[in-house]
């Protein structure tokens, strides 16, 4: 479903993306892992070409994301994106959120995507806060519509940047479940992540990067039961004490 | 002096200085939506990656900076009939004038605002699919105009004010409306009274106005 062939990426000298591959079949659950600026974010915002990369070819679905004659907006419509801040639009309501780009990119009418929308906030548990404004909901909240938002779409696959670290500890359990269950239901998924709990239970294969470069890029049992790389196994050992 | 200070002389005039606030008025709103369209387009053109683009409007930006309002007012007065090719009359001429001086202000308004939208929110745009147009129009535009209402209406404060510019063509605003009863009923004092206190209100009004929103965003 998502293909990465050697991508290298520079900002100006400094090389953020060094030669990555790896791929996501469909209804895979693949965890990202790794320390601070090893360019996680960087990798998956080059999934859906909010990030151009210098070298190598991305293809979703078999489309590369990097070719002259893509229809990008079109591409990423297929794809959901959940990030770090939520990035709700503060202006419109909650409900208004998850409609905007349903009536504005699929075209649907206002009847459907307002019924699509209540579906989405009522799996995600949020049905009374449909006319509410974003920041009058917790981070978790925000982030479950967010969340939503991109299902509204219909994606093939949802890629995740760290969807819980902006989040209050007693929240994040609300947005991880919301995400078990989507990979359960078989959603293809990239997900930035530490939460090593979450990999744990759903995820079909761990990538560790460190300084731009896939370290690792194994199954779940290999990641969590063989002695990895030095630096992996000092990042783990550092995250699982939390 | 203040003897025979003549209010009546207001009331027996007031349907024509109501004419010349209209005037002023609809000059003021006209001058704040069009400079407003034109400069938010203009805003875009600065911020657009097409350097062809961004260095004309900059140098739009820039010319009408440098110049003195009155001189815009000339210019524009002597120009649109040519550029037309027929008499317009000079209401339409000041009209043409203001909308494009008041653009190169909101220009720099409405560039700062579009800044001020995190970059997280124009990822989240094209990450569901809108388009550059859809994403402006949708997201980012719309908080950065909230963003940018109370220096938006401090601008329009000062443009209600310089409208008064228009008496080099003869157009009959308040002001010149009020100049012209004043001599013909020899009513200095009270016309040039009345003219100051109804600019001093409907500014200061704006102005707290600006300063609740100040504080209602602020929150
Ligand atoms: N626009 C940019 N210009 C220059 N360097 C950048 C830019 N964006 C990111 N970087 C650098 O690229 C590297 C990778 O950044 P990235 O955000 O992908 O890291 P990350 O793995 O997501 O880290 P974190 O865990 O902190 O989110 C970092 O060293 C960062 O400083
Ligand atoms: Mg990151």
């Amino acid at each position: 479903m998502i293909n990465l062939k050697k991508i290298s990426k520079w900002y100006g000298d400094f090389q953020v993306l060094d030669d990555c591959s790896t791929q996501v079949e469909k209804g895979e659950v693949v965890v990202v892992c790794g320390p601070s600026g090893s360019g996680k974010s960087t990798l998956i915002k080059c999934v859906n070409g909010l990030e151009p990369f210098q070298q190598g070819e991305i293809t979703v679905d078999g489309v590369s994301v990097g070719g002259k004659d893509t229809n990008l907006s079109q591409l990423r419509s297929r794809i959901g994106m959940v990030f770090q801040n939520f990035e709700l639009f503060p202006h419109i309501s909650v409900v208004d959120n998850i409609k905007l780009a349903q009536l504005k990119v699929l075209g649907r009418s206002d009847d459907e995507a307002h019924k699509n929308a209540m579906r989405l906030l009522d799996r995600v548990g949020l049905a009374d806060q449909a006319d509410k404004h974003p920041a009058q909901l917790s981070g978790g909240q925000q982030q479950r519509v967010a969340i939503a938002r991109a299902l509204a779409m219909d994606p093939i696959a949802m890629l995740f940047d760290e969807p819980t670290s902006a989040l209050d500890p007693e929240m994040i359990n609300e947005v991880l479940d919301v995400m078990v269950e989507l990979a359960k239901d078989g959603m293809t998924m990239m997900v930035v992540t530490h939460e090593m709990g979450f990999a744990r239970r759903v995820a079909n294969r761990v990538i560790f990067m460190d300084e731009g470069r896939i370290e690792e890029d194994c199954t779940r049992e290999e990641f969590f039961n063989t002695t990895r790389g030095e630096r992996a196994q000092i990042f783990l050992s550092k995250i699982l004490e939390h | 002096m203040f003897g025979d200070f003549d209010t009546g002389v207001i009331f027996d005039n007031l349907h024509f200085l109501v004419e010349g606030m209209q005037t002023t008025l609809v000059l003021t709103l006209i001058a704040i939506g069009g400079g407003l369209i034109l400069g938010t387009l203009l805003a875009l053109a600065r911020l657009s990656r097409f350097r062809a683009l961004s260095f004309c409007a900059g140098g739009y930006v820039n010319f009408f900076r440098s110049m003195p309002l009155i001189l815009v007012i000339f210019w524009f007065y002597f120009l649109v009939p040519h550029v037309v090719g027929r008499p317009v009359g000079g209401f339409y001429s000041v009209l043409v004038a203001f909308v494009m001086f008041e653009a190169a202000y909101y220009c720099e308004i409405m560039r700062a605002g579009i800044q001020s939208v995190r970059k997280g929110q124009i990822y989240a745009g094209q990450a569901l699919g809108l388009s550059y147009a859809q994403n402006m129009r949708y997201v980012v535009l719309p908080q950065a105009f909230r963003n940018m209402v109370p220096i938006l209406m401090t601008q329009a404060i000062i443009l209600f004010q310089d409208t008064s510019l228009v008496y080099v063509v003869g157009i009959k605003d308040f002001l010149v409306s009020a100049d012209l009863v004043a001599n013909r009923e020899n009513r200095i004092l009270e016309m040039f009274t009345t003219v100051a206190l109804v600019y001093f209100v409907i500014c200061l009004s704006g102005s707290l106005l600006v300063k609740r929103l100040q504080r209602k965003f602020a929150r």
